[in-house]
């Protein structure tokens, strides 16, 4: 039974069988990607209601919150993917993180940016050292280690353990982030959706936020799918079946 | 933006936060492009490093 599903693990994380399926799933992942994200667009700025706090300027949590959940997300997602790399040597979860990276911290930049851009008129700032936002800044620079790890080290299964050995230890900043705002005394708020509590927040502005949050999840898909593509094709280049394929396009 | 009648230009404004309201807002559209075109020019430059490397291997083979 174990070997059978052993088997099975090892045919559908082959490099050739993931190139073949993967091609024909970026669509779906990629055009409803689309569809939500438009109509959460639409959602967020015509027909959510005003902040009565702050205005129109709460409109940038339909970025803000989606981008730095992704960012943590993509992160989890590329250490797991890492570790099993490490333990089972299972080429195909090395390229998933390889190719998530680059996403995650684009992600966790555009976190930051807006973030900066809602602190400047809410808190007169755009920048100040707390707990949240140095935690996130951490956040970024360790896809930055990551991703300088990969193109440094030459030979790619050393450059996959060193690579994924710190993404696996950085981890501990995931939890650090999120409760970040608990542990500290903070200017950032406090958690409004993800809480043992109802939601504090309007229905209209929750529903584009989720909408969202799940219209970048299908983006981030669509695009690992694409990204990790082209991490199996070059990196078993030399393959007979890579030169076969290739020849083709 | 409850008013009863809706304007492009009060839409725009954002009530006085329009810079950092679009700002953020076109950073994201630039992160989603970006990311989208990446990948695609990335795509080509494996694939013509592919050819030329099977291209290599057939005139080294041709000439020994």
């Amino acid at each position: 039974m174990f070997k059978k599903i052993w088997a099975w693990i090892q045919k559908f994380s082959s490099p050739k069988h993931f190139y073949r399926i993967s091609g024909k799933m970026i669509p779906w992942f990629a055009v409803p990607a689309i569809v939500l994200g438009v109509y959460a667009l639409y959602m967020g700025l015509f027909v959510a209601p005003t902040d009565y706090q702050q205005g129109e300027s709460y409109r940038i949590i339909f970025i803000h919150v989606p981008a730095a959940w992704m960012s943590m997300f993509i992160y989890m997602v590329m250490a797991v993917s890492a570790g099993i790399g490490l333990i089972w040597q299972i080429k195909l979860a090395d390229m998933i993180a390889a190719a998530s990276a680059p996403i995650g911290a684009w992600f966790a930049f555009l976190a930051l940016v807006t973030g900066s851009l809602w602190g400047k008129p809410m808190w007169g700032a755009y920048w100040v050292w707390d707990a949240r936002l140095t935690s996130e800044l951490i956040l970024l620079f360790l896809y930055f280690g990551y991703m300088a790890l990969q193109s440094a080290i030459e030979d790619q299964r050393t450059a996959d353990k060193a690579s994924g050995l710190l993404a696996i230890v950085g981890v501990v900043n995931i939890p650090i982030i999120h409760y970040s705002v608990e542990w500290w005394n903070t200017l950032h708020q406090g958690a409004t959706v993800a809480k043992f509590d109802k939601p504090s927040m309007h229905i209209d502005m929750l529903i584009p936020l989720l909408l969202m949050a799940i219209a970048a999840k299908l983006f981030y898909a669509a695009i690992v799918l694409i990204r990790a593509r082209n991490e199996v094709l070059y990196r078993e280049r030399n393959r007979q079946w890579v030169k076969e394929l290739v020849e083709k396009l | 933006m409850n008013g009863s009648e809706f304007s492009w230009s009060e839409f725009l404004h954002m009530g006085g936060y329009a810079t950092f309201v679009w700002s953020s807002y076109g950073l994201a559209l630039v992160m989603v492009v970006f990311n989208i075109v990446s990948p695609m020019i990335e795509r080509k430059r494996v694939i013509s490093r592919v050819k030329r490397a099977i291209k290599r291997e057939a005139n080294s083979r041709q000439t020994s």
